[in-house]
């Protein structure tokens, strides 16, 4: 398996404040890699960097080889390299469908196709993810108004619509219905093994990261701490330690 | 409203629209018509940054201007040589034949609108970078800057203004005229937006409207998009200004031709009044205002700015979402909006096969 | 330019200028010391706030004509002022406070419209001046002069600006509004009433913005449409120097002010007005440029 994402020894600091430390890590193409580490430990600083919200201090993110560090965000997406949020972002004022439309791949965009309509084949697709993430009978009700649990499937389904090769989750199962996760869980694995969607994941919910991930890393104090098979950093006394608060 | 409806509506209205300035009592107000289809066109160009995609724009008089000179200029110096036009002083014999009449008012218009759109290019790539109560700012300053370097500019008249070309009688009675150019360019106009709306175009922008860091994360052309949007806004702007300055015959910098606390206000307003963000809200706002606007200026005649400043203190405390706005919490499935109660409150499942 | 030339032969020129610039720049930085206030607690950015300045302004013209020396104006003119903005707050700011800002900035602009053709019917719209009779300084072998007037208004400032940093570090209602300015929410929780807050914070905004105003007409002029510069003016520093630095708001209120001496003198003070409209949007794509190297934008 080739390597899809690598970063090494990325460092970011905020003011005083360091939120990574030299983290190096790397994501395998077709894959899903998760990421744990207790709150601020510095999950959310790193994925703002990847996908170029911030600049970095030090280091280097290379992307299927690219360097992405001096990209602006909308060129990483257009690269494939895709993020949801961890509040939940959707587009509110629109309805479903056309928060999945405006969605697809925009690598190929020009001029020419900007006043375009878009054609049957991408509404289909929204519509097939749409059901695919359960939400098909809401289609045409305002993104808005959907709960907080729903719009976040709606934006796990406009990720997919934009067809990344990589796709950071930022909790994907926070604020869920407990009764879907399982649901959930099962289709994340789906877009990965059916779509060829390489997945990093951040999750707080253990018994979710150790179903879905098969390489898990931990972070602590912005410093890489651990990472392994699901069973070897569930095992790991110093994660354990971090957890309870003695790291 | 179904399809056949919809029809027999625009039909409706494009024969009232037509026919209106043969109505033998309304002659003597056809210039006033002519100015509602202007507010149209204001409200309507305003409306694709300030409603569509939510940048609010107190800048956009800049194009207006912009146009409205280039247009006069043209017409002054197209077929005199500015001495000969010094000579005879604004005199009858500067006055223009028919054809250099249209041809110059056409070709004024288009070089305001090409000239326009080169600005918005160029400002937006900078101005556009800005964000909420920002760019609303830094384009109100924009707009005055503008007005107050053109009154300081001899070679258009500095503060003592310009005077355009008059309509030659060949072209009849002057309300007449400028009542069909303008309702021409606004029904192009109007066309133009509403198949742009209908677009990828008009997708990304309401996407940009609801959340622009989401549709960068998502990859989207956010800066093209923007800037597109702005041009497009320039362009019907500029042409618009360009023949309003042959209707006032006088274009004054900051009165006219720059007007940020009359015109660059008012558009926002009309927007908002009718509901920024939908296709007919500027227009029916813009037609809503023109009438108060009439009425003001005739019975509060000293104080018509104060009654204008407290409307626009009402309408945006009170009725921000405007009368569409408020049509469609009314009437949701009117404007085309499903609201299947079922639907929403449908708990997902993920667990069955989809 | 021959007017560059003058400032080239004849150094002491450039004294002149800048002197008058920097005192008169005090005037902003009050009026932009205020505006500041108001968008760190409350979120909102008045652009009324030129308009309050100028009606201070016509309040201690009002005195002037009657007869009272112009300098009892600038206690006047902040009490007018201040219940001035109070009624303001409880009419209609107080609806607007947790909206969008685009609907503050909106609500206030009609404010400003209002405010100005109010003035215009009751004053006029001549250019008008209250002299205060202090007479003039002259320096350097008599090559410069200042007016008086102008070195009282810039301790005046001083002297305000000292008392409302002792008023909001000290005082309950100053430790309340600086609550309210960090976290709304949590001064709520905790028992403040932040309404309350917010009507005092405009009404003390709109008293700064009144105490200016009588400076500005002591020190130059006023007419009822020229409040709208002071706002951009304000605005212009807030964002050079952010909110909540006094400092950096003197320093850019003076700097502002001795920019504009020099522009009128170079280009001709027709476009002195213009030059402050421009200078605003060139500093903004400034600041947004100097950010977006950073991947941020203003916000």
């Amino acid at each position: 398996m080739s390597t899809v994402l690598e970063v090494e020894k990325v460092s970011k600091a905020f003011g005083g404040v360091v939120a990574n430390r030299e983290v190096s890590l790397s994501v395998p193409e077709g894959a899903i890699i998760g990421l744990i580490g207790p709150n601020g430990s510095g999950k959310t600083t790193l994925f703002n960097s990847i996908v170029g919200y911030h600049p970095i201090d030090a280091g280097s993110i290379r992307f299927r080889g690219e360097e992405l560090s001096r990209l602006r965000t909308p060129q990483i997406a257009r690269r494939g390299l895709l993020r949801t949020f961890q509040q939940t972002r959707i587009f509110g004022k629109m309805n479903c469908i056309e928060n999945m439309q405006i969605s697809v791949p925009h690598a190929d965009d020009s001029l020419g196709t900007m006043f375009s309509r878009f054609d049957e084949s991408v509404t289909g697709r929204a519509e097939q993810l749409l059901k695919f993430v359960g939400l098909y009978p809401k289609r045409y009700l305002r993104a808005g108004d959907l709960s907080f649990g729903q719009q976040k499937l709606l934006e796990f389904a406009m990720a997919l619509m934009n067809k990344p090769k990589l796709l950071l989750l930022d909790e994907p199962t926070a604020g869920i219905n407990p009764t879907l996760i399982n649901g959930l869980i099962d289709r994340l694995k789906r877009a990965n093994a059916e779509f060829g969607i390489t997945l990093f994941v951040i999750e707080h919910n253990m018994r979710v990261i150790m179903n879905l991930a098969e390489h898990i890393y931990c972070l602590a104090h912005g410093e890489l701490l651990a990472e392994g098979d699901p069973d070897q950093v569930q095992n790991d006394q110093r994660v354990i330690g971090a957890y309870l608060g003695a790291g | 409203m179904n399809g056949a409806g919809k029809t027999a509506w625009y039909l409706l209205l494009a024969v009232a629209a037509l026919t209106l300035p043969t109505v033998p009592f309304l002659q003597p107000y056809l210039t006033q018509f002519a100015f509602l289809w202007v507010m149209i066109l204001l409200a309507l160009t305003w409306d694709i940054m300030g409603g569509q995609m939510g940048y609010n724009s107190f800048g956009n008089i800049v194009y207006f201007g912009v146009g409205m000179y280039t247009t006069a200029v043209v017409q002054r110096d197209l077929f005199f040589s500015v001495e000969e036009y010094a000579e005879v002083a604004g005199g009858v014999d500067a006055a223009l034949n028919p054809l250099e009449f249209i041809s110059s008012l056409a070709l004024g218009m288009g070089l305001g609108a090409v000239l326009s759109v080169l600005i918005a290019a160029i400002l937006g790539s900078g101005i556009l970078g800005l964000r909420g109560h920002y760019f609303a700012i830094c384009t109100l300053g924009l707009g005055i800057a503008a007005g107050e370097i053109a009154s300081g500019m001899d070679y258009i008249g500095a503060g003592s203004g310009l005077v355009t070309s008059l309509l030659p009688d060949a072209f009849g009675e002057r309300g007449r005229f400028f009542y069909y150019l303008f309702l021409v360019l606004a029904v192009i106009t109007f066309l133009v937006l509403r198949r742009v709306y209908d677009s990828r175009f008009g997708l990304a922008i309401n996407a940009i409207r609801d959340d622009e860091d989401k549709a960068e994360a998502l990859g989207l052309h956010t800066t093209r998009y923007k800037t597109t949007a702005w041009c497009i806004s320039a362009f019907f702007l500029a042409l618009t200004g360009g023949a309003f300055g042959n209707m006032v015959i006088f274009i004054d910098p900051t009165d006219v031709a720059f007007a940020g606390p009359t015109f660059g206000v008012w558009m926002v307003l009309m927007a908002i009044l009718g509901g920024k963000g939908t296709l007919w809200g500027p227009v029916i706002g813009a037609t809503i205002f023109h009438v108060m606007q009439e009425v003001f200026w005739t019975f509060l005649f000293g104080w018509q700015r104060v009654a204008l400043g407290l409307l626009i203190v009402i309408v945006v405390v009170f009725f921000p979402e405007g009368v569409v706005g408020w049509l469609r919490e009314r009437w949701p499935h009117r404007f085309g909006e499903v609201v299947d109660e079922d639907a929403r409150r449908l708990q997902v499942s993920l667990d069955s096969e989809p | 330019m021959s007017n560059l030339d003058i400032l080239f032969q004849a150094p002491i020129f450039s004294v002149q200028l800048l002197l008058d610039g920097l005192l008169v720049g005090a005037i902003f930085a009050l009026a932009a010391y205020g505006m500041a206030l108001l968008w760190g607690v409350m979120n909102i950015i008045n652009i009324a706030q030129g308009d309050f300045v100028i009606l201070g302004g016509y309040v201690t013209l009002v005195l002037y004509q009657a007869g009272i020396h112009p300098l009892f104006g600038v206690p006047v003119a902040a009490v007018v002022l201040f219940l001035v903005g109070w009624v303001i707050y409880r009419s209609v700011i107080f609806r607007v406070v947790d909206r969008d800002l685009f609907i503050s900035i909106l609500a206030t602009f009609g404010i400003s419209i209002l405010l100005q053709q109010l003035m215009d019917q009751i004053f006029g719209a001549d250019i008008q001046t209250a002299e205060a009779g202090l007479g003039t300084m002259l320096l350097f072998d008599n090559q410069v002069t200042i007016g008086l007037i102008k070195v009282v208004a810039f301790v005046v400032v001083i002297v305000l600006a000292t008392v409302l940093v002792v008023f909001l570090k000290k005082s309950r209602l100053g430790q309340a509004i600086r609550a309210t300015a960090q976290n709304a929410r949590a001064a709520r929780i905790m028992g403040i009433n932040t309404d309350r807050v917010y009507a005092m914070t405009f009404a003390i905004n709109a008293a700064i913005c009144g105490a200016a105003g009588a400076l500005v007409v002591m020190t130059w002029v006023i007419q009822p449409f020229i409040g709208l510069s002071y706002t951009i003016r304000s605005f212009m520093i807030v964002v050079v120097a952010g909110v909540g630095n006094l400092a950096g708001v003197i320093a850019a209120g003076v700097g502002l002010g001795a920019a504009e001496q020099f522009a009128a003198f170079l280009l001709g003070a027709e476009f002195q007005i213009g030059f402050v409209f421009a200078l605003l949007v060139v500093i903004l794509l400034v600041r947004n440029a100097v950010l977006k190297r950073q991947r941020k934008y203003l916000h």
